[in-house]
């Protein structure tokens, strides 16, 4: 690719870049978010023309101007969103637009030999006929690749495919990147993990604002080095210097349950205290934190804020009692796309912005105002809407509307998911202020080195269960984090 | 800011009332037809011809036909001209022969005329065109008509309150249904309740409250009972959608039969009539101005939705609820009950509008409100209130009403077929989605 170029109304999103991927190779793309790797991606898989720029595939000059150009070209596009049907088999899925059919009937004894084979070179072993809709994100992650391999991609481009795998599933996937490396692939690896990229590429090229910034080798560059190309200043730390002491204890959680999910899970948060809650995926942390939340209904356990017992029975009952959630998903349980960020922030506040059911605009912008200032909100105006924020920003407004409605309990689930680096270490340090203001504060997080950064204490979750407590997060390792959540 | 982005913002945002506007202008133009002056503003200019005749006592007949204004038009020349020194020798009214007897008594009297007050269509009566043969012993009167000028009959004050007058009850009902699809639903059953609360209150004033004898007590506790029987079927459809999560559309199908049904069987299939003359105050009276009461109170309750909507907590649950309603959930918005009361307001709101159906046609029938679910439901999405929920505006929707109605009203006029007029409402209802996708796509993109 040379000299691509893309542009948005009102944004210049690629400005001249250039990505050469050989044979056999794995390319990692690093940058921040809005730094143009998903335009490049997209124009890769045909659903963006590039404006100008040139494609050259095996020495070939190319346009791709559909989805469909791309894919003839040999390129396979794995979107983070998966593309599979829910309701059709994994078989149907991977042959979905191309059935091997006679006179209209769908043959399938072929497609069933072909999906083996496939099966095969990938080391999957479930059924291809069971329906997308059951399987596990990492399994959807393999029929994603076996489509992409059966109809002879050469080229292979996955965006964060690591974002929803536990550990174990990544090592797999990451098997199975060097066995398709091996077969002679290009593979184009887009991630936010640094730790990632050196286990798996061979070489990587930063992106920044639309622009190639930088390339290097895989492993020829020292982490720092490479956030500071991605960020463009050097950073000196990840994680902002923590100040406060934890003090009495606010929260209490004993006996919580709820089915196979959550079984029988106690702890407590101090006052000014940052609880780590860790463990792989389907470990039941954000199960845990939606019971305490009252977003689904627990079977048995109690609830303490301050000692005094808390009969919480939906959200409205937490928010009530001064305990807020962030959720994980912030586009689909976290904030109201196509409403504007005014709204999406006076949401949970209305009894505050309301008299007698009768709105307080003036207050309620005000207020926000007081907080955008406060958490660093940088957006054109209060009427935009939410959905067009970076990730960053519409983690802070989710965090503003929980501030203004005075939560004592704020529970963040995955607070760095999808969010750039710059901002990430912004939501940190809002989180360090927080405790500092003596609010108690739980992280549910998957990345050991934010675990490690941020928490005062850990909490390793275990197939709904507590596998174990880490008192000092100064003192604990990746290691013994590990070895508690997988044993 | 550049005008351009200006202008297409304003496009954008109040597309659907240029769309109106433009619809109005065209059926003025297309309807533009020579109108004159009637009853007693035709008399005082008529009058004021007839003064300023040389010599200042024109001997006048006046000569008119027996239509609406037409006896004040008489009338009141006589009064204009008492004692102004102008002589009416005789008053015609009714029809040509009536003109011709005056004729032959001023003839005979051996008078002369100078001057036959006439409206526009009395002035075409034959018996005029060949006085100089017919009575030349009267001389050569003039014929002094009311002014002719030009005006659309679309945009007669009598036309346009007409087309609010149309509309009122489906606009009502559009409120709710508003309400209904913001939170992402959809509610058939309007239509329906809106024939089941014209039998029931048909039926309370009949059996309990003293049939054609009446009174308004009676009256205002049968429309009461009726309007709140929906709300409970509405309450019924609500829960059946909050606590068991069956779609809206199918609840409300189902409750759409359910009404249908019980509108007939408490009709026994016919059509209730023994209601008190005062019982049409409410669909046919004009108690403010000309505007007909059931306009004034379509357009307080706009004004009370339109408030709700933006001004008030249950608004902004409402579009939280529609725009995701898990967020919303999460966010501490009671869901399940402001989904329960958007459909009991569309509910209550369908019953309101049977009342006003059967005080407009004085009867109750299960036949009313037939098909009104899918033209309410038009107005809504006329009026760019998305069917997939969370956005949309209640000025939107009022909007949306009056493009229906004045569409159909406008092809009466222009004397186009019903079922040309069909094929041209559906038409419009796909062109306004459409516009509201590209106005969609254009925001979506920048």
């Amino acid at each position: 690719m040379r000299g691509i170029m893309k542009s948005f109304p009102g944004v210049r999103a690629l400005r001249g870049v250039d990505l050469t991927l050989n044979r056999g190779e794995v390319l990692a793309l690093l940058g921040e978010n809005g730094a143009g790797k998903s335009t490049l991606m997209r124009v890769l898989g045909g659903a963006h023309a590039a404006d100008a720029g040139t494609l050259h595939v095996d020495g070939c000059s190319t346009v791709f101007r559909t989805p469909e150009d791309s894919r003839r070209a040999g390129v396979a596009v794995i979107y983070q969103e998966f593309n599979l049907v829910p309701g059709l088999s994994a078989m149907e899925n991977i042959f979905l637009g191309r059935e091997t059919s006679r006179v209209g009937f769908v043959s399938g004894s072929e497609e069933s030999r072909a999906t083996r084979a496939l099966f095969g070179r990938l080391g999957a072993n479930f059924d291809p006929r069971t329906p997308c809709r059951t399987l596990t994100t990492a399994q959807q992650q393999l029929v994603e690749i076996a489509k992409a391999l059966a109809f002879e991609a050469r080229i292979l481009v996955m965006d964060e495919p690591t974002a929803a795998l536990t550990a174990h599933e990544v090592e797999r996937l990451f098997g199975i990147i060097r066995e398709l490396r091996r077969q002679g692939l290009g593979i184009i690896y887009i991630s936010h993990r640094l730790d990632e990229i050196d286990l798996i590429a061979d070489r990587i090229t930063v992106l920044r604002d639309g622009r190639n910034v930088g390339e290097a080798p895989a492993g020829g560059i020292s982490r720092t080095a490479l956030i500071g190309l991605m960020v463009g200043r050097e950073l000196k730390d990840e994680f902002p210097p923590r100040s406060s002491v934890p003090g009495n204890t606010r929260l209490e959680v004993h006996g919580l349950g709820r089915g196979q999910v959550v079984r029988d899970i106690s702890f407590s948060v101090r006052r000014g205290e940052i609880l780590a809650m860790t463990g792989l995926i389907g470990a039941g942390r954000t199960e845990t934190a939606r019971l305490i939340f009252g977003a689904d209904p627990r079977d048995c356990g109690e609830i303490r804020l301050d000692g005094n017992i808390l009969d919480i029975r939906s959200p409205r009952d937490a928010i009530r009692s001064g305990i807020g959630l962030l959720t994980e998903d912030r586009k689909l349980q976290g904030l109201v796309l196509r409403h504007s960020v005014l709204e999406n922030f006076g949401l949970p506040n209305l009894e505050r912005f309301s008299h007698r059911g009768f709105l307080k605009l003036g207050i309620e912008r005000e207020d926000f105002a007081d907080y955008a200032r406060r958490l660093g909100i940088r957006i054109p105006g209060p009427e935009e809407r939410a959905g067009n924020l970076s990730g960053g920003n519409q983690q802070k407004v989710v965090l503003a509307k929980w501030l203004a409605r005075n939560c004592e309990v704020l529970i963040f689930d995955e607070p760095t998911r999808g969010i750039d680096v710059g901002a990430k270490y912004e939501i940190y340090r809002l989180m360090n202020e927080l405790a500092a203001a003596g609010k108690a504060l739980i992280m549910i997080s998957s990345e050991l080195p934010e675990v490690l950064g941020m928490a005062d204490r850990i909490l390793v979750l275990r197939q709904g269960r507590v596998a174990g407590e880490i008192a000092d997060a100064r003192q604990a390792t990746q290691e013994e984090i590990l070895h508690l959540a997988v044993e | 800011m550049t005008l351009k982005p200006r202008l297409s913002r304003l496009l954008a945002e109040h597309g659907m009332v240029l769309v109106l506007l433009l619809l109005c202008a065209y059926f003025s133009i297309v309807t533009l037809t020579p109108q004159s002056a009637t009853g007693v503003e035709a008399a005082r200019q008529v009058a004021d011809v007839l003064r300023e005749f040389p010599g200042g006592s024109a001997r006048v007949l006046i000569a008119v036909s027996d239509q609406p204004g037409d006896p004040e038009f008489a009338t009141e020349i006589e009064r204009l001209l008492a004692g102004s020194g102008v002589r009416i020798l005789d008053v015609a009214r009714g029809e040509p022969r009536q003109a011709r007897e005056a004729l032959q008594r001023i003839s005979a009297s051996g008078g002369r005329l100078d001057a036959i007050a006439c409206t526009p269509v009395s002035g075409a009566w034959l018996v005029f065109t060949d006085l100089k043969s017919d009575f030349p012993s009267i001389g050569e009167p003039r014929r002094i008509v009311p002014r002719e000028y030009r005006w659309p009959n679309f945009l007669k004050s009598g036309n346009l309150l007409n087309i609010a007058n149309q509309i009122a009850v489906i606009a009502i009902v559009a409120i709710g249904m508003t309400f209904v699809i913001i939170t992402g639903g959809i509610d058939l059953s309007v239509g329906s309740l809106i024939a089941l609360s014209a039998v029931l209150t048909a039926r309370f004033i009949r059996d309990y409250a003293g049939g054609t004898e009446a009174g308004t007590a009676g009256m205002i506790l049968a429309a009461i009972a009726s309007i709140l029987s929906c709300g409970i079927l509405g309450a019924f459809t609500g829960s059946m959608i909050t606590r068991f999560g069956i779609p809206p559309f199918i609840v409300t199908l189902a409750m759409m039969l359910v009404g249908s049904g019980l509108a007939y069987i408490l009709a026994h299939g016919q059509s209730i009539y023994q209601l008190p003359d005062s019982f049409v105050w409410l669909g046919r009276g004009a108690d403010f101005g000309r505007m007909p009461n059931a306009v004034v109170l379509m357009l307080v309750l706009y004004a009370l939705a339109h408030v709700l909507m933006t001004r008030m907590t249950p608004g902004r649950y409402l579009y939280a609820v529609g725009g995701n309603r898990e967020a919303a959930r999460l966010s501490g918005v009671p869901v399940r009950r402001v989904l329960l009361l958007a459909y009991v307001a569309s509910a209550l709101l369908a019953g309101l509008g049977g009342v006003i159906m059967a005080s407009q046609l004085k009867s109750g029938s299960a036949t009313y409100g037939n098909m009104y679910e899918l033209y309410v439901i038009a107005a809504v999405v006329v009026g760019g209130t998305s069917l997939s929920g969370g956005e949309g505006r209640m000025l939107g929707t009022l909007t949306g009403a009056f493009t229906i109605a004045v569409i159909q009203n406008g092809m009466n006029l222009t004397n186009v077929e019903s079922y040309t007029q069909k094929v041209v409402l559906g038409a419009v209802i796909l062109g306004a989605v459409l516009l509201d996708r590209i106005r969609l796509r254009t925001r979506d993109s920048q």
